[in-house]
């Protein structure tokens, strides 16, 4: 639905989703560094792509953006919830439907006539990365405070599990701001839209 | 005699060459550690800041030290005092458990048992210092915990000695005092907040494994914190103290977090 006003992106959708790009784009690069004090996988995340310097520098970093990530998240699940965003935006849910959206994006035949309108395909891949998000939140609380969450902890498998969790979360994230981008760049005014709002 | 003097002196000469390549080590670290906010400019889409120098380098560290002293708050608030982290059965503690330290493996400083005084200074009633033997006597108790490191990997160890909520009862500490600081004979030190210090799990440790302490874990003993990163858990203590004045941290100095809680 495009209102009166041709507006697509209400003004707090915008804020919320540049300030959440910054704190992204902070925590992942810093993220990088720290895990590579002590890599799990067998590589290591080249330093020119990291932030931080050293270790202690990117830990600073990263619980700096983590404030910054969290309370934007928060400001922004709240919105979408209260102003029923959520419910117009993302749903209805079909699985048909989205095989269906699927099969057509493959093809290079989805439509993007609306820009106001997501198609299943959109809701499925903003809504996993919502929830990613939170994902990766919690499974950072249970890195952060091991001790002080204890049902948390033991929900996310352990210590070790949730280190492992919380790169694939991240792993996942960038995957979908990848994948986000290229699409920005096949149909750049959504890009305008979310910068003038329409 | 000349033969003597001169292999003394090779000797010293090799120590005093040891000592300046670590301390150029040290050195050179710095410069890496400042280039961090250029190094991090340069990235992706924000290299559209580092060409014009609208932000100051020492004033973003700053803000980013004034946001670790925020953390430090909120995990004091966060810190429950009889919350226990979780202890592990003997079949889970890892073998070999991974020796630590700002130095490597060959520098492990040896401790002369028979000669070795713990001191206890500041806030306290008895300034008196310690031996191991009487250390010993006093009622010990051992766990198996998970030890975290701040570069993330974790390890599961077992140790024993004296609670140190007893231990600073028994010296007469100022339990309202807000820091209690160590002073270690590698030249380590750091300091803890008292919520932590008398937690039931923070252990004045003495054995590692059932044996006395070995010196790749610290001999004579080490303070171990499950409820606190790796590095705040200070090895080869040779002094205590208790203070209101913030003593910092051999890391915590250099940036890393304070409170450093788990």
């Amino acid at each position: 639905m495009i209102n009166d006003t041709g507006l697509i992106h209400p003004r707090w959708v915008r804020i919320t989703h540049w300030v959440n790009a910054v704190a992204v784009i902070t925590l992942a690069t810093s993220g990088w560094r720290i895990y590579d004090a002590s890599p799990f996988f067998p590589f290591a995340i080249p330093t020119q792509f990291t932030l931080g310097g050293w270790l202690g520098g990117a830990i600073q970093w990263h619980f700096a953006a983590m404030w910054v990530l969290a309370g934007n998240g928060v400001i922004y699940l709240a919105s979408n919830l209260v102003s029923a965003r959520l419910k117009s935006k993302f749903f209805p849910w079909s699985p048909r439907a989205f095989l269906a959206d699927v099969l057509a994006a493959l093809k290079g035949k989805l439509a993007h006539a609306d820009p106001s309108h997501y198609n299943m395909v959109q809701r499925a891949a903003y809504l996993f990365v919502m929830l990613d998000s939170v994902l990766l939140v919690l499974s950072g609380l249970v890195l952060w405070k091991s001790v002080q969450f204890p049902l948390l902890r033991t929900l996310l498998g352990g210590y070790e599990a949730a280190r492992r969790e919380h790169f694939l979360a991240m792993a996942a994230l960038v995957a979908f701001v990848g994948v986000h981008l290229v699409m920005v760049a096949l149909v750049p005014r959504t890009l305008l839209a979310m910068i003038r709002g329409r | 005699m000349l033969k003597n003097a001169s292999r003394q002196l090779i000797v010293n000469g090799e120590r005093l060459l040891k000592d300046a390549l670590k301390d150029m080590g040290r050195h050179l670290e710095q410069p890496t550690r400042r280039a961090f906010l250029q190094r991090s400019l340069s990235l992706g889409g924000l290299s559209l800041l580092s060409g014009c120098s609208i932000v100051d380098e020492s004033s973003v560290e700053e803000a980013l030290m004034k946001v670790s002293r925020f953390n430090d708050k909120a995990q004091a608030w966060l810190f429950d005092p009889h919350r226990l982290a979780p202890t592990y059965p003997d079949s889970m503690i890892t073998r070999p458990f991974p020796f630590n330290a700002y130095y490597d493996e060959d520098e492990i400083r040896d401790v002369d048992e028979e000669a070795y005084r713990l001191e206890v200074t500041g806030l306290v009633a008895d300034k008196r210092a310690w031996t191991l033997a009487e250390l010993r006597a006093m009622p010990q108790t051992d766990q198996i915990t998970r030890h975290i490191c701040v570069e993330g990997w974790s390890a599961i160890g077992k140790w024993g000695g004296v609670p140190f909520a007893s231990f600073l009862r028994r010296i007469g500490a100022d339990l309202s005092a807000k820091y209690v600081g160590f002073k270690c004979v590698d030249d380590y030190y750091t300091s803890i907040d008292m919520p932590t210090a008398l937690h039931p799990q923070t252990l004045l440790t003495l054995t590692y494994d059932g044996q006395p302490l070995p010196p790749r874990y610290g001999f004579p003993m080490k303070l171990r914190m499950p409820t606190k990163l790796g590095y705040k858990n200070p090895k080869y203590i040779q002094a205590i103290f208790v203070t209101n004045t913030y003593p910092g941290g051999y890391w915590e100095d250099q940036g890393y977090n304070w409170f450093g809680g788990s």
